[in-house]
């Protein structure tokens, strides 16, 4: 085990994986000698050179285009988009080419691509650099949605990536790049898709959570137990496939579920959780599943906007108190 | 030279070989060093932590106040990018609207800290906000020209970015839309040899961006942007054209970035300090001040004049910003629809 933060837990994941398999190569934008917008590239291009490691020009439809192209061809590129805000201007390419080419073509074309970006509020880049959209990506058939919470998971959730025959959408929360974790030094050490992790066990009610929001449950939880309240606290790890298992399993244990995510309500991928957890476990409810999510407003940049704008341990600790 | 001259009305004359008159010459010295310093002391308040985020325009400030020169302000409109303090100061804002701006003021003209510093917005002044992804404005200003040429109003749109954004689709987009439709917008971008740590040949195989245009049909050009009276004299018969409804051209203004790419860069992980120093020789505002001293247009007291009031502007724009209020947070939920 050694102590990293996210994002040098995220750039082992690459080395490794880049020395274990020679058909994988990066493209974006400053990923070279600049080392990525979050520095998750720095000391790749050095060590694996242009070939590898290839900064692109400003054109995401573009890059990731041309990545599904190489992984059709048998190579397993990975892209990084500096923001899931950007990766709009790929979604064309990712939703209808990369998610359907396996299915359309009748199973003859594969499209392992790893696309990965960055997510989240706190920077403060405002409107279009900070949302929080993992639930998209996750509406699509043929998708892997990735959202990792820490840096042990960033690590084996990415090495897993680059051995899937799909595409993955690998989501990382800004806020938390510089958390540190204990990361396994294993080469073969990978973290399975669709394996919910309970992050801390309790009795009173369950608190889901996936990417930054783990740690708003979290927080929360420390604070529920000064009132005596034992919370479960559930990181989803991957929305696509998702883990429903652990999680109705908690809730028939606690009879209560919280579901906090930065993203939007409405629409948002919290809904997804609360339909399947009455479709599942509707009897053992003793109060309707709160969701407790950012506000239905474009991210604004002031700070003071911001933080009213995502939501808090405070308002999660309101929600369970609301159910109790 | 002599000082004789110093407190008398400018000529508002072209002067040969200028094109520009003495009015429009210190106009063009004030809001150049105005831009500069406004963003020298926002990058101070950035270090003291004051201003959480700051791009600038540093290099760029001939190219930017040369070009928007040559238009109407409150005719014509501009759909700007971030680094173009320099276009906005021509535009009508002035020093205490650009503070608010990078502090995220509820007062700021531009988004009243909603929108990110340097997203410029103003819809009496006609700029038009936008997007941080980069390029998507060239598609709003082709709209904006179509509509203009549809009322038959005699206006020209400015849409500017970076070097790096062209490679971006809309841009690609914009030019044959705007040709297709002979639309009069000024493509004009600010080549300043890098976007954020890469440089030009890592963008396009082409030497530049202004040969993009002719496979569009449409006209693009080159000029010197670290001189402004060029890039005026380059963007005035370019917007005259497209006023008389000649459709758009494509001005590629050569600069330089003097700065790290952002606050939150460090250049010296990709750029080599030698041709940074190569450039700093070339800075627009220096090499300015520089030619209208040589040439007799001011004397030097002028010159000390005009900075001794930008410099006192800003002072005064800092220290007066830092005291307006923030936005609260209930100001968080308006604005996602018009209402009513
Ligand atoms: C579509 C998109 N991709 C990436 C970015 C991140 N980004 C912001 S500025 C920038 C560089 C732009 O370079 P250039 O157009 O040359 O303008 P400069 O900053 O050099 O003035 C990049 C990549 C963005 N804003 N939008
Ligand atoms: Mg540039």
């Amino acid at each position: 085990m050694t102590e990293l933060r996210m994002r040098d837990a995220l750039r082992e994941a690459l080395r490794e994986e880049m020395i274990r398999d020679s058909r994988i190569f990066l493209l974006g934008e400053d990923i070279g000698a600049y080392g990525g917008s979050y520095a998750v590239t720095k000391g790749l291009l050095e060590e694996f050179g242009e070939e590898r490691v290839k900064d692109t020009p400003i054109a995401e439809s573009g890059i990731v285009g041309v990545g599904i192209g190489a992984a059709m061809a048998g190579l397993r590129p990975m892209v990084e988009l500096m923001t899931i805000n950007f990766s709009f201007l790929a979604l064309e390419q990712i939703v209808n080419s990369a998610a359907k080419l396996h299915y359309m073509s009748n199973g003859q074309i594969r499209v392992p691509l790893v696309i990965r970006m960055a997510s989240g509020g706190g920077s403060p880049l405002a409107a279009t650099h900070s949302h929080s959209l993992e639930g998209l990506y996750a509406h699509f058939p043929g998708l892997n949605v990735v959202c990792p919470s820490n840096a042990a998971d960033a690590k084996g959730l990415l090495k897993r990536a680059f051995r899937d025959e799909n595409t993955t959408i690998f989501i990382e929360h800004t806020a938390i790049y510089g958390v540190k974790g204990e990361v396994p030094d294993d080469p073969d050490f990978v973290v399975e898709f669709g394996k919910a992790n309970i992050l801390r066990a309790g009795s009173d009610v369950t608190i889901v959570g996936y990417s930054g929001s783990v740690h708003q449950a979290l927080r929360a939880a420390t604070l529920l137990e000064q009132d005596g309240i034992e919370a479960e606290v559930i990181d989803l790890r991957t929305l696509r496939p998702l883990d429903m298992g652990t999680v109705i399993a908690s809730v028939k244990k606690t009879n209560r579920a919280v579901i906090v995510e930065d993203d939007w309500k409405f629409g948002g991928f919290g809904g997804e959780l609360s339909a399947q957890i009455m479709e599942q476990a509707f009897d053992w409810l003793d109060a309707p599943v709160a969701r407790v999510s950012g506000k239905d407003v474009p991210m604004p940049y002031n700070r003071n906007l911001e933080f009213a704008a995502l939501p808090s341990e405070e308002d999660v600790v309101e929600a369970v108190l609301a159910m109790m | 030279m002599t000082s004789a001259r110093a407190n008398r009305s400018r000529s508002k004359q072209p002067i040969e070989d200028y094109l520009l008159s003495e009015e429009q010459l210190e106009e063009m010295y004030y809001r150049m060093l105005l831009s500069r310093r406004l963003n020298e002391r926002m990058i101070a308040m950035n270090r003291q932590g004051r201003a959480a985020f700051v791009i600038a325009g540093a290099g760029q400030e001939a190219a930017q106040v040369g070009a928007a020169m040559a238009l109407q302000p409150g005719v014509d409109y501009l759909a700007p990018y971030y680094r173009d303090l320099g276009m906005n100061l021509v535009f009508g804002m002035n020093a205490r609207e650009a503070m608010l701006n990078v502090l995220g003021k509820i007062d700021d003209p531009n988004g009243g800290g909603r929108q990110m510093p340097s997203h410029w917005g103003n819809r009496e002044r006609h700029i038009v906000s936008q997007s941080s992804v980069v390029a998507t404005q060239f598609l709003h200003a082709a709209g904006i020209a179509l509509g203009a040429k549809l009322r038959q109003d005699p206006v020209v749109v400015m849409a500017t970015c970076g070097e790096g954004s062209t490679s971006r689709g809309d841009f690609h987009e914009a030019l044959n839309f705007a040709t297709i439709h002979r639309l009069p917008v000024i493509f004009f971008i600010e080549n300043n040899g890098y976007a954020i740590s890469e440089r030009t040949d890592k963008e396009m195989a082409t030497a530049g961006v202004a040969q993009r245009a002719r496979g569009y049909g449409l006209r693009g050009i080159v000029v010197d942007g670290m001189d402004g009276i060029a890039v005026y004299q380059a963007v005035r018969p370019a917007v005259d054209q497209a006023r008389r409804g000649g459709g758009p051209f494509l001005i590629e203004a050569r600069c330089y970035r003097l700065w790290p790419h952002s606050s939150d860069d460090d250049d010296t992980r990709y750029r080599p300090r030698k041709e940074l120093e190569e450039w700093a020789a070339k800075d627009p505002i220096k090499l300015f001040r520089e030619r209208v001293e040589r040439d007799g247009i001011f004397p030097r007291e002028d010159l000390d004049a005009i900075e001794a009031r930008v410099d006192e502007e800003v002072r005064e724009a800092a220290a007066w910003a830092q005291q307006q209020p923030d936005p609260k947070p209930e100001d968080a939920l308006g604005f996602v629809y018009k209402e009513g």
